[in-house]
């Protein structure tokens, strides 16, 4: 895969510390790179259509449209409205879940120990992402987690595995629609999705 | 137990191909839905009753016991760590958690011009009805229809896996706002758009055991029950 966008030409170039939320309106053409610094860092994502943000991500929608439950290269990220608001145009990973979700403090007390619920989680960070832009809780849905690795066999058994990512892996998505991201570059500590150290990540925007 | 006692029944409605039902089943009591007649799927969200803003969560329901298909034994968590049902019999075996649910323009696609219901549509009305919205509907669940998940991510619908009288019991664990739409699975193969008449009925079921399957399936569930009868336990 050859990256043709130079960083020199960004908009926008920041590295998002590890367990940090981040969110950015991207209009129309515009494109994203995610850049996983350390490697097997998951990062959540959902995106809102920015003009009207009752218009969202679709993670089941995006599987029926392809026909396959991962994100890669091609994917069109489907809103519930079955219009496409942003499309993967490279992706050096390979594949990207959309079935397991976001990490919260209440499903990490149910899946790690009672304890483990006040541990920081992914739903905090999208909660704090999304409060400036004026949503809430209620405009949560299924995410994507980009460098996280969960297959799903024949027999339905779906597991966070060890990631597929290297050092460097990048995705790039292009906005077709005035996009409203949302990023919560996941803290989880209890299973393999970060590799049990959650590290930075990079994001660059280019008109 | 497959035969429910007429005494212990509170409800028991059909719900022709194409509808759409929406009720309250109470913590305790047992929606149980039959396929009457070979459905070609049925799809399914619920939130609690007493606080809508928690809600079905599907990514939650399959990580956390590891599986994507639902079936006995099994429980439907809720986005707050809690769980919403307990599936304490299913004869049908079918039943998936990733391909979402059928629109207006899956339906067109499909069968093409035509009123064709369709579940999002579907969800909306019920919804409306409980003064949620389009804004409460997250991915449901669906039943009664297979979808097979290939190594490198592939999805399939798989033909011939109806079974007509076959049923799927949900014991309410908290007070559960059920929202059902009974329109073909947006994967279903058949270009005849036939969805099947189903049965609805809540009935008084018994009072879980102490060894229970469903609250000691594993240590998650048996946490996921504490976070629930905490809810219920003032």
């Amino acid at each position: 895969m050859t990256l043709t966008l130079d960083p020199s030409t960004a908009i926008y170039n920041q590295v998002l510390p590890a367990r940090a939320p981040w969110s950015y309106i991207l209009t129309k053409g515009q494109t994203l790179r995610i850049v996983d610094l350390g490697g097997n860092q998951a990062v959540d994502f959902l995106v809102y259509n920015a003009d009207d943000s009752s218009e969202r991500y679709s993670a089941t929608d995006t599987i029926v449209h392809q026909g396959n439950i991962f994100v890669t290269t091609g994917t069109q990220l489907l809103s519930n409205e079955g219009n496409p608001i942003m499309t993967v145009l490279h992706d050096s990973c390979g594949r990207h879940d959309t079935s397991g979700g976001a990490c919260s403090c209440e499903s990490n007390s149910v899946r790690f120990g009672l304890d483990k619920k006040y541990q920081h989680a992914c739903v905090e960070n999208f909660l704090a992402a999304l409060a400036p832009h004026g949503l809430g809780k209620r405009d949560l849905v299924s995410n994507i987690n980009f460098f996280m690795n969960v297959p799903v066999s024949a027999d339905g058994k779906l597991e966070i595995v060890d990631g597929i990512s290297e050092p460097g892996s990048v995705v790039e998505l292009r906005a077709e629609m005035n996009a409203l991201v949302a990023i919560s570059n996941c803290p989880q500590m209890n299973n393999p999705c970060n590799a049990y150290n959650p590290t930075p990540i990079q994001l660059i925007i280019w008109d | 137990m497959t035969d429910i006692d007429p005494k212990l029944t509170a409800l028991s409605e059909t719900v022709p191909g194409g509808a759409y039902w929406s009720g309250v089943i109470k913590r305790g009591n047992t929606l149980r839905i039959t396929d009457l007649a070979g459905s070609q799927g049925v799809a399914m969200l619920c939130y609690n009753a007493d606080n809508p803003i928690e809600r079905l969560n599907i990514a939650d329901t399959a990580k956390i016991q590891f599986n994507a298909f639902l079936t006995k034994g099994q429980v439907v968590y809720s986005d707050m760590g809690r769980v919403l049902f307990s599936i304490t019999e299913d004869t049908s075996g079918y039943h998936d958690l990733l391909t979402g649910c059928s629109n207006a323009a899956s339906n067109q696609a499909k069968y093409g011009a035509g009123d064709w219901k369709n579940s999002r549509d579907n969800f909306g009305k019920a919804l409306t009805r409980w003064g949620l919205g389009r804004a409460d509907i997250m991915p449901n669940l669906n039943l009664f229809t297979r979808i097979a998940v290939a190594a490198d991510g592939q999805t399939k619908f798989v033909e011939g896996c109806e079974k007509p009288d076959s049923f799927i019991d949900f014991r309410a664990e908290m007070n559960v706002l059920v929202v059902v739409s009974n329109c073909p699975h947006v994967l279903h193969s058949s270009s005849t758009y036939a969805p099947q008449a189903i049965q609805l009925q809540i009935w008084k079921s018994p009072a879980p055991a102490a060894n229970d399957f469903c609250r000691n399936a594993n240590p998650e569930a048996i946490r996921g029950f504490i976070n629930t009868d905490a809810l219920f336990a003032q």
